[in-house]
């Protein structure tokens, strides 16, 4: 979906770099960016790096970094357009299940409008642009690293560790301990989800589900507003 | 920073968590932090765990701890850009240093 908006901005000093957060990697990320053909940079972060490095807690998240190496906006949800699936009608013969999830998901708020408008303006404008944000506000931002989400890496990745051995009974506890300790990171959650669940359902394995945990805090609540 | 023993490498600590040591003890910035020790080679996980403010995970069966980001502080420490280095979907090393000069989107997504 990026690939448009590269090919529009590039010319004019963007790159884009697309991570794909997969503990399974290449595996299952790989066909829908050999589909998409990037012209840009595309990474496969197995490990979650990411999340720990920029604070991101939820997919898709955009970072923006200018030509000295400064991040000028921290990570905030990041949509290039409406995804097709929010307008089409879904197929008769789809699992109920998902049918469910689809229609949940769609009633999440996102924001590409504006998004796109200001990626635009930084393009054009650097520094002055009004979205290009000061070092301290980018750090007020990211917000406030406490105990618990200290801990809650801490297990995430000793459950990408054990379950990349193959130890997956032992990765279990540690998922659902960083679920616990950081019910707002969906990034730590989906990734556990999907690795248990198709479609992240509900299992005996893991607590909650995309459905549930989406339904307690709202739809519209998922993403952050963006504060532009 | 996963472990099998309460002791991580000088090393290794370094290159993940920008702390570094001389004499003074741990250092970042202009911060430095005492440590009971000289550091050797290798460093007792659980006084840079107390002293620095990381959780140190124990899993007693699995024979491994975790040695989790320090909870003091932002999220983002500094607004300058860590040089992530990630192979790409071929398999290449990237380093997000190589496009100083450039304005950066750095996008995560998910086939999930």
């Amino acid at each position: 979906m990026w690939q448009a908006l590269r090919e529009e901005l590039h010319p004019a000093g963007l790159e884009v770099v697309t991570i794909a957060l997969d503990l399974r990697g290449v595996e299952t990320a790989g066909r829908w960016i050999e589909a998409a053909e990037p012209g840009h940079p595309s990474l496969i972060d197995r490990a979650h790096v990411v999340d720990e490095l920029f604070g991101i807690v939820n997919v898709p998240s955009g970072v923006w970094i200018d030509e000295a190496g400064t991040i000028v906006r921290p990570a905030e949800p990041a949509f290039p357009g409406r995804p097709a699936f929010r307008d089409a009608p879904l197929p008769a013969d789809l699992d109920p299940y998902l049918a469910e999830v689809l229609t949940e998901a769609r009633r999440i708020r996102i924001e590409p409008e504006r998004y796109v408008a200001a990626l635009r303006d930084w393009v054009a404008h650097g520094a002055a642009s009004q979205y290009a944000l000061a070092p301290d506000e980018v750090l007020r931002r990211s917000g406030a690293r406490g105990g618990d989400r200290s801990r809650a890496a801490a297990h995430f990745e000793l459950a990408q560790h054990l379950w990349r051995e193959g130890r997956e009974a032992e990765a279990l506890p540690h998922f659902r301990a960083a679920r616990r300790l950081q019910p707002d990171n969906w990034t730590y959650k989906r990734q556990a989800w999907v690795l248990a669940s198709r479609f992240q359902a509900p299992t005996d394995a893991l607590e909650g589900d995309w459905l549930s945990d989406v339904r307690a805090i709202g739809a519209e609540n998922y993403y952050p507003r963006l504060e532009m | 920073m996963i472990l099998t023993e309460p002791r991580v490498r000088r090393d290794e600590f370094t290159a993940r968590t920008g702390w570094r040591f001389e004499p003074e003890g741990a250092c970042r910035g202009d911060l430095c932090v005492p440590l009971p020790e000289p550091p050797g080679q290798t460093l007792d996980a659980e006084v840079l765990a107390e002293r620095l403010g990381m959780p140190l995970v124990r899993d007693e069966a699995a024979g491994l701890w975790c040695l989790g980001p320090e909870s003091l502080g932002r999220v983002i420490q500094t607004a300058e850009a860590p040089d992530l280095r990630l192979p790409d979907w071929r398999g290449e090393p990237f380093a997000l240093s190589s496009l100083r000069g450039s304005k950066v989107l750095l996008l995560a997504w998910a086939s999930w």
